[in-house]
């Protein structure tokens, strides 16, 4: 008996819920950064249930965009958490409100 | 997959996907990280996605999370003086945590989808996926290009001692 989508689209609600808890409670600016990772792969586990359970390939490419903008989406944000880093000495996020008003 | 197995690796995710927002120090939530990523590729490759999940390895476990480990080393970050924002901000977070899992998973029931239990053969392989790639989403493909392009010149430009 195969496993139900159901399963897989719940276990993938709760990784998606784990990374919003992180961006909202840790203070670490690389942590926050993980977290959002996590998002970005519970929605890929979403893609790719469906995309079996639909039997369609469509799903299975949109995970490959997904991986593609993560990618440059963590080059960018490290160069930026490094630049921040050189001037300010901090990867705190309540330390870096410079922003807010 | 049976049920019994996903059970199995559910729980394990859930543990080291917790571990990575849990935990105090950076280099263990990376590392966390990548377990994370392993079994995510392993259901994956359960849900007849082979090429999505050798990528998941190569990309993720290997590029992406090798990346964040080099800036924590750049950082030298130490533990946490301060890891969360207080208790107040913690408990409602973790209140809003469970409102959303039961948002989303109310959501995607009522989307249930019909359940096809077969698939033709080659399903998710690298010749099916690589002919959706080109024929039907060619455009997107080219465009990313472009986006790691500018990816690459931003990342460069902003790590970039200014002289």
């Amino acid at each position: 008996m195969p496993t139900p989508l159901g399963w897989y689209l719940g276990l993938s609600a709760v990784i998606f819920t784990i990374g919003v808890l992180g961006v909202l409670v840790r203070r670490n600016v690389i942590i926050i950064f993980m977290a959002i990772e996590l998002m970005l792969n519970a929605v890929n586990l979403t893609f790719v249930a469906l995309a079996r359970s639909l039997g369609s390939l469509d799903g299975q490419v949109i995970v490959f965009f997904v991986m593609t903008v993560a990618a440059a989406e963590a080059a960018v944000g490290l160069a930026i958490i490094l630049a921040m880093f050189r001037n300010r000495e901090t990867t705190n996020a309540d330390e870096l409100a410079t922003l807010k008003w | 997959m049976t049920p019994l197995a996903f059970l199995v690796l559910a729980v394990l995710t859930v543990v080291s996907a917790a571990t990575v927002v849990v935990h105090k120090n950076p280099v263990h939530s990376a590392c966390a990280l990548v377990v994370t990523l392993f079994l995510l590729s392993i259901f994956f490759v359960g849900l007849d996605a082979e090429l999505v999940a050798v990528l998941q390895v190569i990309v993720y476990a290997g590029a992406i999370v090798v990346l964040f480990l080099f800036v924590i080393m750049l950082l030298n970050l130490q533990r946490d003086v301060r890891a969360t924002g207080g208790p107040g901000l913690v408990t409602a977070a973790a209140a809003c945590g469970v409102a959303l899992t039961v948002v989303i998973a109310t959501a995607l029931r009522r989307a249930g989808a019909p359940a096809t239990p077969t698939v033709p053969p080659g399903f998710g392989e690298t010749a099916a996926v690589a002919r959706e790639l080109f024929t039907t989403y060619l455009v997107p493909f080219e465009l990313t290009s472009i986006l790691l392009l500018v990816a690459i010149v931003g990342a460069v430009a902003l790590a970039k001692r200014q002289a």
